[in-house]
């Protein structure tokens, strides 16, 4: 798999190129600040690209706009976000234009290794990887939210997880429960929220995300 | 909603017929002052004995507690109000105090005050009561004329003519003279003693600016305090937090290290454990930075972070944010900590369903107007979150107004000077 890197810190990016390569991965090239970012991205068209927010030269959030600019010109174009910090405002923006093959990881998740590269894989095939901090953040924000106050606690915890963009699969294996137990949480869950069942995991991430940021 | 300044001319706070009496009363409390005069006259040279001592000690803040009912009054005749010139003195103890106090000009202002007010604003307060009741006198003259005995009301201008019952009528059109008269200047005569209190009683240009020094070496007092203490509680935050677990996984990582040959298992559970320490002090970093300066607000500045604020809310926040650029790094991080901080409020007494954030510049101000429907009743309580905030804005010569009646809505209203100058225009940070 062809992977583009940005990240301007020398260690964490020879890490970066490591841990991917180590795991079947092809990086094309490794980008240390963003305007070379969105040449980069179009460029070579990779399979997934793994993008720091903060680059030079302002140090800003550089390389959250060089990804949105990326997929504006090549629809779809998998970009995985990573942050020090995690704002749902930025969630939101990465999340616009709908369509998946997006993820917003806290850069400590890298850490995580098996974890990062199943949120990387996810990423390229089209899926979505958000960090459970920012599910955290929008489902704390919801607990008002009378629809959300009626599913069990076992359905939000799965709720969460499926907003993360996990599959029913990688649920089930998280809760130590079958995928069938999963797979009748979520349509419970998709009933007491009044949104369309759908078997398609993606679109049922974006069901659910669109779900809980409406708020 | 318009914010607008506070109209030049504020009206008189005393209904119109109310302000017979108070000029009346004025009329009076005018000349109970000689007696304050005197008082001070007298003791001043009497220092010189020491006698004089004890006595101002009694008189003078008879005299300012005498000025102070003065200055209310006359505050509310003029509609603004007037502030209070006193220095304090710098040290405790009695002579200090007598020796700021001699040397204060309010002191010596509050005594000429008192010799003018007898004698300019007696007359002043008297002609604007006795206008009124000059009118209320002739109107009802026959009528005293009626029911008196000869020779009380029948013989008006010392007994130069003498009226009958019928003829009396014909001295009402002096009651509708004065009447006129006291419509035209009766207000005007009490706002002309209002002004000539203020000249005296009011702080001179000098007084003015020690006020304003007071005022500002005590924010900054504030301001300093508050930074050490901040300073103390991230050093403490790191010393307790960061650096315990930097030293903790580098111990791991050591241990990991010797063993990994000899117990591979034993090392892999040292090695999860360094990584777990490790996440959690960079989540720690995370917080102790977001208190510093959130990452947001330097991204996006204000607008962008109250935005990313107000999406945590477990409620509904509309943002209007309308402003020509970012205002300057430390006024857009206050406004950000004072929003963030009345959001917390409003989440955690408020029991709001729905908050909003208004955010303009106008007049050179920054107007920061934070809504809800909750149930109301915030008050300024030292040591509480609203207070907080007006010791952060204080420090920026901002202030902070609560309109909070019991059963809501709570409306929060804080200002920041901030100069249209030195507003940055910025590249739109539009995204798509």
């Amino acid at each position: 798999m062809r992977v583009v890197i940005a990240e301007d810190h020398a260690l964490l990016r020879d890490g970066l190129i490591r841990l991917l390569e180590a795991h079947d991965f092809q990086v094309v090239e490794a980008v240390d600040n963003g305007p070379r970012l969105v040449p980069a991205l179009v460029e070579h068209r990779p399979d997934v690209a793994v993008v720091d927010v903060r680059l030079p030269p302002t140090f800003t959030d550089e390389g959250l706009k060089a990804a949105i600019e990326a997929r504006r010109q090549v629809p779809n174009l998998p970009i995985l976000v990573l942050s020090q910090y995690v704002e749902q405002l930025y969630a939101r923006e990465l999340l616009t234009g709908g369509g998946g093959a997006v993820g917003y990881l806290l850069k400590d998740r890298v850490s995580n290794v098996a974890d990062f590269l199943d949120s990387v894989r996810r990423v390229a095939g089209g899926g979505t990887a958000m960090d459970p901090d920012v599910i955290g953040q929008l489902l704390a924000r919801n607990t008002r939210d009378e629809p959300i106050s009626r599913l069990t606690p076992r359905e939000s915890e799965v709720l969460g997880l499926m907003a993360e963009g996990r599959s029913n699969a990688a649920i089930a294996a998280a809760l130590f429960v079958t995928e069938k137990a999963v797979s009748k949480h979520t349509n419970n869950i998709f009933a007491k929220l009044d949104l369309p069942p759908s078997e398609d995991d993606n679109r049922r991430v974006m069901a659910v995300l669109t779900y809980l940021s409406s708020r | 909603m318009t914010i607008t300044q506070a109209p030049p001319q504020a009206p008189m706070r005393f209904p119109r017929l109310a302000q017979p009496f108070i000029a009346l009363f004025l009329a009076v409390l005018a000349e109970l002052g000689i007696a304050f005069f005197v008082l001070n006259v007298v003791a001043v040279p009497l220092i010189a004995v020491w006698v004089g001592i004890p006595l101002l000690l009694v008189f003078v803040p008879c005299v300012r507690w005498f000025a102070n009912c003065h200055r209310t009054l006359f505050g509310a005749i003029s509609g603004t109000e007037i502030p209070r010139p006193y220095k304090k003195p710098p040290l405790p103890g009695v002579l200090m105090w007598l020796r700021t106090t001699l040397t204060d000009p309010a002191t010596w202002r509050d005594i000429a005050w008192l010799l003018a007010n007898a004698v300019v604003g007696f007359v002043l307060t008297l002609v604007s009561a006795v206008l009124f009741f000059t009118t209320a006198f002739y109107l009802i003259y026959p009528l005293l004329v009626g029911v008196t005995p000869h020779g009380v009301f029948d013989e008006p201008f010392g007994g130069l003519i003498t009226l009958n019952f019928w003829q009396s009528f014909g001295m009402v059109p002096l009651g509708l003279v004065a009447f006129g008269l006291w419509y035209a200047v009766g207000e005007r005569l009490l706002k002309a003693d209002a002004v000539l209190g203020r000249s005296l009683l009011g702080p001179t240009e000098s007084a003015k600016l020690a006020i304003r020094v007071r005022e500002l070496s005590e924010s900054r007092a504030e301001t300093v305090d508050t930074q050490a203490a901040e300073l103390r509680r991230i050093e403490r935050d790191l010393h307790d937090g960061a650096q315990a677990r930097l030293a903790a996984l580098s111990m791991n990582l050591g241990m990991a290290e010797e063993m990994v040959s000899r117990d591979p298992a034993q090392a892999a559970a040292l090695l999860t454990e360094a990584r777990e320490s490790a996440s959690t002090a960079l989540s720690e970093l995370r917080d102790l930075v977001r208190g510093i300066h959130p990452p947001v607000l330097a991204d996006r500045g204000l607008e962008g972070a109250v935005k990313a604020l107000a999406l945590t809310c477990p409620f509904k926040v509309d943002v209007t944010i309308e402003l020509p650029g970012r205002p300057p790094a430390p006024v857009e991080s206050a406004a950000y900590f004072a929003v963030a901080e009345a959001l917390a409020n409003i989440v955690k007494h408020s029991a709001a369903t729905t908050a909003w954030i208004q955010i303009t510049h106008e007049s050179e101000r920054l107007h920061i107007l934070v809504g809800d429907d909750g149930v109301g009743g915030a008050t300024v309580r030292p040591g509480g979150g609203l207070h907080g905030i007006e010791r952060r804005l204080n420090a920026f010569d901002g202030t902070l107004t609560v309109a909070s009646p019991t059963g809501g809505p709570t409306t929060v209203i804080m200002e920041l000077p901030c100069e249209s100058s030195s507003l940055k225009i910025t590249p739109s940070s539009g995204t798509a």
